[in-house]
């Protein structure tokens, strides 16, 4: 394996450079990025970049995350690095990916690297050409759950009861009408190799399916729970706290599918009620009682059958997965 | 090698030739048997990467990423998929990467047509694509290696453009180009900044206004520098094959004094009727316009000063007067030119040798400026 | 002929330090050196894993998610003096 790999034991540590000296050089996705103070995307950009090591070429579809690093003649990117339009880095990445092994590099790795915007709406078609394809390229959604660069506009992410810009609460209605995508397993039932879904705040977890991608020739998939600090309405300060209650009140899941089967990394055994994460967000702070027991019955219901697809068995149902993620809830 | 097949196999031979690294493209009428003879070629090894991508869009996406990674890229498309990548187009001509595709010139929707007219590329001209029309298949499988030529040395990206069935279904006699002759004319592909992880750099950059305009102005700049390099290509390729090439193409214009202008197969037609003339004593020129973009200003100029000139537009910008007429007018201002806009032919109604000998009658009177072809073919009208 | 592209690493030359108002501050004594702080902060600048964090403040934006999830709360934000 490349040399330039970092972190390959499974140890937990990350940025770990030869020769690295000041804080400010320690990550493949440098500081003085314009991201907003407590932004959960960004940290996900160092983690998955610092598991990664060198030996990539980032595709980044347009989006916060784009606009905040590569201010010309400015770029946070350490890597080599190439941004097109906002729907089309799959067919970017396969392109690049498709040219590294016409010149017979079977090496590199081409990552995307996509907001949910990109994913779950605009680029949607081409990431299922991508996958169709097969083409050997690493796919990492960062999901906020709205768009927030054009400032905070509903995506195909945004959950039920959500308010934002164009589900805007008012006499008539009261936040977002329709659930969000089931995009991990939409990816999943394209067939590929490794689908992932994990969360900024569980870096063990987060980092160790990166790894597990990053061995997959061809096509694989992770979306990761990126909260916004900015789109959902809290202090930067408290964004990992919110990361880790979508996990606590099993509104985010921690799952692989690997060639079909499902897994389940992480169940809590006594889960957060919902109203803990939602009230302290300002997009859900309109929820009538109604819409509450909405968000409790699907959120359910999603439980549910994820444990169905794991094979878990009713009495397997509060078990802690071994794979203990790095920060164990208080 | 001298054969006589279906243009689209001869221009995906030409293609070919190239050496080319990574294809991507999408079928789509008149040129999906180019889209299917280059993947044959990919079946048998000739091609080391072909995309079979889900859109148009994804094509040209494909091809900016590959290309951006060091790879000579090629695709083909027309008409609706062409409209389909618009938003792309800019962005690899603002990247800077010397894609080369081949156009099969289709009319656009609505209402659905899949013949010919040269509506689809007309409507790109602003991109910062370099455009060369041919006006058959000889000029087009010359011009697949002189796109490639030129692409590679100003860093801009090539459409060379046929007319949909006319020509990509045509069967005609071309001597192809083989491998080995333009491995001759055309260096290597070298990306200068191309994504290597020895070499991390940011391509496809955001610029807030302190510098968007800056590099628009390169573009443009670069553009007009590409005049002299196609000029170069097409020296270079008249002594390889003895077929040299221009900006434009001028049939008895010089001591022309009515002179039919346009792009693409109908020229072909005006030079049949400009040689009927002549042996009638009539003094008459074709000139074909092989490269609109960029726009070959002085050389029109030059060359049309002082005569009566007709610009057939087979191709609109509704609202406004005709695109390539436009143009024409604009650079023989002053000049002592007449010019005058015909347009139609559009959706596959032919301008025909028929419509053509009306049109030199026309130029003798002052300039005018009307539709053409306006009845529909006979067969047609049975509603 | 330009290439319109960006060189790596020059975001350091944005000193995003200025936008603080707040300062994170360590009491070393009490560290346990978990690499917590140093994992999530979103600009990567509170140094190696399994030491003591050692912050850049020329990047840091005093978001405060360190000393929010300091398992043993040794991080105290400060206020930043005002010119």
């Amino acid at each position: 394996m490349d040399n330039n790999r970092a972190a390959q034991s499974g140890d937990e540590r990350i940025g770990m450079w030869d020769g690295m000296s000041k804080q400010s050089e320690m990550h493949l996705f440098a500081p003085g990025h314009s991201g907003c103070p407590g932004c959960g995307p960004s940290n996900v950009l160092i983690q998955v970049c610092d598991t990664l090591g060198k030996d990539i070429v980032v595709v980044q579809a347009t989006g916060c995350m784009e606009i905040t690093s590569t201010q010309y003649p400015q770029t946070a990117w350490r890597v080599p690095y190439i941004h097109s339009l906002f729907q089309n880095a799959p067919a970017v990445a396969s392109g690049v990916s498709r040219a590294l092994k016409a010149q017979g590099n079977d090496h590199t790795k081409v990552v995307v690297i996509a907001g949910d915007g990109s994913t779950y709406d605009i680029g949607f078609g081409a990431l299922s050409g991508m996958l169709e394809r097969g083409d050997d390229v690493l796919y990492v959604c960062y999901d906020n759950q709205l768009y927030a660069n054009t400032g905070v506009q509903k995506s195909g992410a945004t959950p039920y009861g959500a308010a934002t810009t164009t589900t805007t609460v008012g006499s008539v209605h009261r936040g977002k009408e329709t659930e969000r995508k089931p995009i991990a397993e939409i990816v999943a039932a394209h067939g590929i190799a490794y689908v992932a879904s994990a969360s900024v705040a569980y870096s063990a977890d987060l980092q160790n399916k990166v790894r597990k991608a990053n061995a997959v020739k061809g096509p694989s998939f992770l979306v990761v729970d990126s909260p916004c600090c900015l789109g959902q309405g809290f202090d930067g300060g408290i964004t990992m706290k919110v990361a880790k209650l979508n996990v606590m009140s099993r509104l985010w899941f921690l799952y692989e599918i690997e060639n079909g089967k499902f897994k389940l990394n992480f169940n809590p055994a006594n889960p957060k009620p919902l109203q803990e994460v939602l009230g302290l967000q300002k997009r859900f702070r309109h929820l009538s009682p109604g819409q509450i027991e909405h968000i409790q019955k699907q959120a359910d219901a999603s439980y549910n059958a994820l444990l169905e697809k794991a094979g878990l068995l009713e009495s397997q149902k509060s078990f802690s997965s071994p794979e203990k993620p790095l920060n164990t809830p208080k | 090698m001298i054969k006589t097949v279906e243009g689209a196999r001869v221009l995906a031979e030409a293609a070919v030739a190239c050496r080319l690294d990574v294809v991507a493209c999408y079928p789509i009428t008149p040129t999906t048997h180019l889209t299917e003879e280059l993947n044959q070629f990919y079946a048998d090894g000739r091609i080391p990467e072909y995309l079979t991508v889900e859109a148009e869009f994804s094509a040209i996406s494909a091809l900016i990423g590959a290309s951006a990674a060091g790879a000579r890229t090629f695709t083909t498309t027309g008409g609706q998929g062409l409209l389909y990548m618009h938003e792309p187009l800019f962005s690899a001509a603002g990247m800077r990467l010397p894609i080369v595709m081949l156009v099969g010139n289709r009319a656009v929707s609505s209402p659905l047509n899949i013949w010919n007219d040269e509506q689809d590329t007309i409507s790109q001209r602003d991109t910062g694509w370099i455009q060369i029309y041919c006006r058959n298949n000889q000029e087009a499988v010359d011009s697949i290696p002189q796109a490639f030529y030129v692409a590679e040395k100003i860093l801009l990206p090539v459409m060379v453009c046929v007319d949909g069935h006319y020509l990509t279904h045509a069967v005609e006699q071309v001597d192809v180009p083989d491998e080995k002759l333009v491995q001759g004319f055309l260096p290597p592909y070298k990306y200068p900044l191309k994504l290597d992880p020895q070499n991390p750099v940011s391509l496809g950059v955001y610029a807030n206004p302190t510098h968007y305009q800056t590099f628009r102005e390169d573009v443009v700049a670069d553009m007009e520098a590409a005049k002299e390099i196609l000029v170069e290509a097409g020296k270079k390729w008249g002594k390889l094959t003895g077929r040299e090439y221009g900006l434009i193409n001028a049939y008895k214009v010089k001591d022309a004094d009515r002179v039919l202008l346009s792009v693409g197969s109908v020229m072909d037609n005006v030079v049949m009727v400009v040689d009927e003339l002549r042996e009638k004593g009539e003094k008459v020129g074709a000139l074909h316009l092989r490269v609109l973009r960029p726009f070959p200003r002085e050389e029109i100029a030059k060359a049309l000063e002082g005569k009566k000139v007709g610009v057939i537009d087979r191709d609109l910008s509704i609202g406004a007067q005709a695109p390539i007429y436009l143009e024409i007018a604009e650079a023989l201002n002053g000049k002592g030119a007449q010019v005058s806009s015909f347009y139609g032919g559009l959706g596959g109604r032919g301008v025909k040798r028929v419509h053509i000998r009306e049109l030199f009658e026309k130029l003798r009177k002052g300039p005018v400026k009307q539709w053409i072809t306006t009845e529909p073919p006979k067969a047609a009208m049975k509603g | 002929m330009i290439i319109p592209h960006a060189k790596p690493g020059t975001s350091v030359q944005n000193i995003t330090g200025e936008w603080k108002a707040y300062m994170p501050v360590v009491n070393g004594d009490k560290c346990i050196k978990c690499g917590i702080c140093q994992n999530f902060c979103p600009e990567g600048i509170m140094g190696e894993v399994k030491r003591i964090p050692e912050i850049d403040y020329e990047y840091c934006k005093g978001c405060s998610v360190c000393a929010n999830e300091c398992p043993v709360k040794c991080i105290e934000m400060r206020r930043v003096e005002q010119d």
